[in-house]
């Protein structure tokens, strides 16, 4: 553990640093340039609100109006035939479409049915292993302006569904 | 598509607020929802800008046109419509090598850079070019080593071994990702196959 949390504290300070002398080094004008690169980043973050906003109240309405719930109510008998566990089926289906919803379940799970347990385990494993695609479809095309996004939300749910596949056969093989 | 799952996520959840009666979680949620989305934004300034002014830096002096070199051969497997050393690479990189490591919060700008890069490639066009699909089913699938905030939420409710977790973190994410690979290429081909 020691050294994992060692890396990821130094890595950042570390990379800043890279840079910054490699621009001494190289002559580059560093604070001018970094002043010009910074300007972008304004311009870029307002130019996500609209899109972000847009599907962030339709997740929003579709989750609180209950819709959700009755999703998951339905489609439990079937999932616990194919040996999927109830309760982590929440969080699969809510991983690609909220990150900060996924991430109280996830607390959530692993409080109720404790860290070291099954439930606990693969719910850190599902968590750590897949990304909230609607936040990285609609923030990284939404900062470049690519309205038409031709396959790529649907290659991304897709390999959600591998994620979460991968995640329950390798947290029951090695765990189990 | 996109179309079709927005419209489907409001209608279906009024539809159901109108049978179940929870109409007044609606309207709190349209505006809840919104809030949350430019609180996210407002938050993404700081770190846009810090991130974009330093990988300038990097850009002109010619860092980022040697990690796209380190990058190549992967490279050239996933992005073949990228030419040679181009500074694409160099975000590429810079944007998984942070997810690697679990800090989201470095990848994001370095993401959006590599987008733009690929955009401007595109010719500036608003439809998304095949290497920026790649891109996002990469970042989708988030190649993960050492899952940070996972591991803080086990030790906090105080895990023998809050760390056991992330060897299986690895292999799943690794099956995500090649799986998103394969799943884009499959797209590609189809695409390919269409335009023929």
């Amino acid at each position: 553990m020691g050294w994992v949390t060692t890396i990821s504290v130094w890595i950042i300070p570390m990379f800043i640093a890279l840079i910054l002398v490699t621009g001494t080094i190289k002559k580059v004008p560093t604070y001018e340039t970094f002043v010009e690169g910074a300007k972008d980043g304004i311009q870029m973050s307002f130019s996500i609100i609209p899109y972000l906003v847009g599907m962030l109240v339709a997740i929003t309405v579709f989750r609180e109006s209950g819709a959700m719930e009755y999703m998951f109510t339905k489609l439990r008998p079937f999932l616990e035939l194919v040996g999927i566990p109830a309760e982590i089926m929440p969080l699969a289906l809510i991983r690609p479409l909220s990150g900060t919803g996924a991430l109280g379940m996830t607390s959530d799970l692993i409080a109720t049915h404790g860290p070291d347990s099954f439930i606990g385990r693969l719910a850190s494993t599902m968590q750590g292993s897949t990304d909230t695609t609607f936040y990285v479809l609609t923030v990284y095309f939404g900062a470049v302006g690519i309205k038409k996004m031709g396959d790529a939300l649907k290659v991304g749910l897709i390999a959600d569904v591998i994620g979460i596949a991968a995640s329950i056969i390798i947290v029951s093989i090695i765990f189990l | 598509m996109v179309n079709i799952i927005w419209v489907s996520l409001f209608i279906i959840g009024l539809l159901f607020a109108a049978v179940n009666g929870t109409m007044d979680k609606v309207n709190e949620a349209l505006f809840q929802g919104a809030k949350e989305a430019v609180t996210i934004c407002f938050g993404l300034i700081s770190v846009l800008t810090f991130w974009l002014g330093l990988m300038k830096i990097a850009e002109k002096s010619g860092l980022l046109r040697g990690l796209s070199r380190l990058l190549q051969p992967v490279a050239r497997f996933l992005f073949p419509e990228v030419p040679k050393d181009h500074p694409a690479l160099g975000y590429i990189l810079s944007n998984m090598s942070a997810n690697m490591f679990g800090l989201g919060n470095a990848a994001t700008p370095m993401g959006i850079k590599a987008m733009e890069e690929l955009k401007r490639l595109n010719g500036g066009k608003n439809e998304a070019s095949r290497s920026m699909i790649t891109l996002l089913a990469i970042n989708t699938a988030s190649i993960t080593l050492i899952p940070t905030t996972v591991i803080s939420i086990r030790i906090q409710y105080g895990s023998v071994s809050p760390t056991e977790i992330v060897g299986t973190t690895i292999l799943a994410t690794a099956c995500s990702t090649a799986g998103a690979v394969l799943v884009d290429r499959y797209f590609h081909y189809r695409r390919m196959k269409k335009r023929m």
